[in-house]
């Protein structure tokens, strides 16, 4: 794909990953038929933190399928991805802190404490903010190879992402049980493709079935 | 989010407050004095998707009713919980449209002399129902103020005799997964089950719920007959129900089956005891901005000054 076809794409995509806050916004101020129904705060960390997590999924897709259909420039939409699931769960944490709890410290501080699914949700968001700091082209370079080891926190956070949610519902568990079989597809792919790397390396064969492998460790990979 | 559902009540539809308590000068002028339902004539405007709701007329006022202002009748007949319907808040008033809740029929069993199957007329027929405007305090920490039509359950109770064995009462909702489809998930065990000290099944500010609004009761609301404990939080308030028995034992609330840690059989409203998995000091009253602080929870919802000694000495830490 062409640099500029990708920047029209990059493009599109923006405007479309923007769409659930758009629809938010519009929905706060009662425009376009959009309501938060009757209980608006709470449908306002609900929707930020299903996007956020939705997102992180997405991110998570887009190696699987950059193996399987081996369209390549896919991982160069990746970073935005992630940037947005770190963007709707700031919002998320901000709703919650904003909104819900008028930035009281008192309240906030034994939530994180003192519910674990909080505490749950606010680690996987702090171990977001690095990721999101390194992910500019100028990190990634000076982090060589280290980069890659860092930006895998997005594992433990999805984890921490679904379990949050999890232990945040009353009863009915079966949309976040949705979100852990997608969660455990994506990382059981990883584990499966792993070991199905090493087996083949150990059996001689030289070719790597990635076409990126190696290209993703290797600094200032992206055109300029 | 969601799309607003065109067929719901919009803000402009809703019959506005001062009007509502007019409603009986409104109707005496269109020449409706009948006392009881006047379902046809009034359709139009009391019209909801699904069902017409009949309206009850000359409704007694309560002095136990609340002076603050109720909520919409659109919050409060689409922000729901009644798993019955779905686990959506918006939900039951979606998949309970279709509901048909007459004729309906209770079963009075258990220590009592006059046990059996009663109609729904034979329920209510005897009583003259009355306007009770009472707070409503979720266990999700949102709070909600209702126009209720509803007859002291005292009085209901009383016809059937309850003996001194009687020592709780026992409400089971209806079971019918044809009609309920949120039955066909194993999310409860179903049919939901309440129940309550005999104390409190006779306090007076304990109702049994036929309407809200001068109306009859949506099915979303519990239709067409449900329980009102004002005190306790809102999954106390068992709705549809098909029976009623006076036990000797305390029954075990469905909640109560479903999360022994988290939910207790008492329920009350209590600020000092939190949620296992959040607080309940303060709420979120439904219907103000988006940007208006929670409220603090009152003891026993606001309600110690009439219930509180039923629970002297009792560790309410506890007896959550």
């Amino acid at each position: 794909m062409s640099s500029a076809r990708l920047r029209v794409l990059k493009a599109m995509l923006f405007v479309a990953c923007l769409m659930p806050f758009v629809g938010m916004v519009l929905a706060v101020f009662g425009r376009l038929g959009l309501s938060l129904g009757a209980n608006p705060v709470e449908e306002l960390i609900h929707e930020n933190g299903e996007w956020g997590l939705r997102f992180l999924l997405i991110t998570l897709a887009v190696t699987p399928l950059r193996r399987i259909t081996g369209l390549l420039w896919l991982v160069r939409l990746r970073r935005m991805l992630g940037l947005f699931a770190f963007f709707y769960l700031v919002m998320h944490f901000l709703s919650y802190a904003v909104i819900d709890q008028r930035l009281a410290p008192g309240p906030i501080i034994e939530d994180v404490f003192e519910r674990p699914f909080i505490t749950l949700g606010m680690t996987g968001l702090l171990l977001l903010v690095p990721l999101a700091l390194t992910s500019t082209d100028g990190m990634m370079r000076r982090l060589g190879k280290r980069w890659q080891t860092l930006h895998r926190l997005i594992y433990p956070v999805a984890i921490l992402g679904v379990w949050h949610f999890w232990w945040q519902v009353k009863q009915d568990i079966r949309e976040p049980l949705l979100y852990a079989a997608i969660l455990a597809l994506l990382l059981g792919y990883r584990v499966w493709f792993g070991n199905r790397k090493r087996r083949s390396q150990g059996s001689r064969s030289a070719t790597s079935p990635d076409p990126m492998a190696g290209m993703v460790r290797a600094p200032g990979f992206r055109r300029r | 989010m969601r799309i607003r559902n065109p067929n719901t009540i919009r803000p402009s539809e809703i019959t506005d407050e001062s009007v509502y308590f007019n409603r009986r000068r409104f109707l005496q002028a269109a020449g409706f004095t009948a006392l009881g339902a006047v379902a046809a004539a009034s359709a139009k405007l009391w019209a909801a998707p699904g069902r017409e709701l009949a309206s009850f007329d000359l409704l007694r006022k309560s002095a136990l009713s609340t002076g603050e202002a109720a909520n919409s009748w659109e919050d409060i007949t689409t922000y729901n919980n009644f798993y019955e319907f779905g686990t959506g808040k918006d939900e039951p008033h979606r998949y309970a449209k279709d509901f048909q809740p007459h004729p309906w029929e209770v079963e009075v069993a258990g220590e009592c002399d006059k046990p059996g199957t009663y109609s729904y007329e034979d329920m209510v027929g005897p009583h003259t129902p009355e306007e009770r405007i009472y707070r409503l305090r979720c266990v999700e920490a949102w709070s909600m103020v209702i126009p209720w039509v509803g007859i002291s359950l005292a009085d209901m109770l009383k016809r059937f005799a309850p003996n001194s064995r009687a020592k709780f009462v026992k409400f089971t909702t209806l079971h019918d997964p044809a009609r309920m489809p949120g039955q066909r998930w194993p999310l409860l065990q179903w049919p939901y089950v309440e129940g309550l000290r005999i104390d409190e099944a006779m306090h007076p500010l304990t109702i049994m719920a036929l309407g809200l609004y001068g109306k009859e009761l949506p099915n979303q609301n519990g239709a067409p007959l449900r329980l009102v404990v004002p005190w306790k939080y809102g999954f106390k308030s068992i709705k549809s129900i098909v029976r009623i028995e006076f036990t000797e034992t305390q029954p075990v609330s469905a909640w109560e089956q479903a999360a022994p840690h988290e939910y207790g059989f008492y329920a009350n409203v209590n600020p000092n005891v939190d949620h296992p998995r959040w607080s309940q000091a303060r709420e979120r009253r439904i219907g103000a901005d988006v940007f208006a602080p929670k409220v603090p929870t009152l003891m026993f919802n606001g309600y110690a000054e009439q219930v509180a000694g039923l629970y002297a000495g009792m560790d309410l830490a506890k007896n959550y």
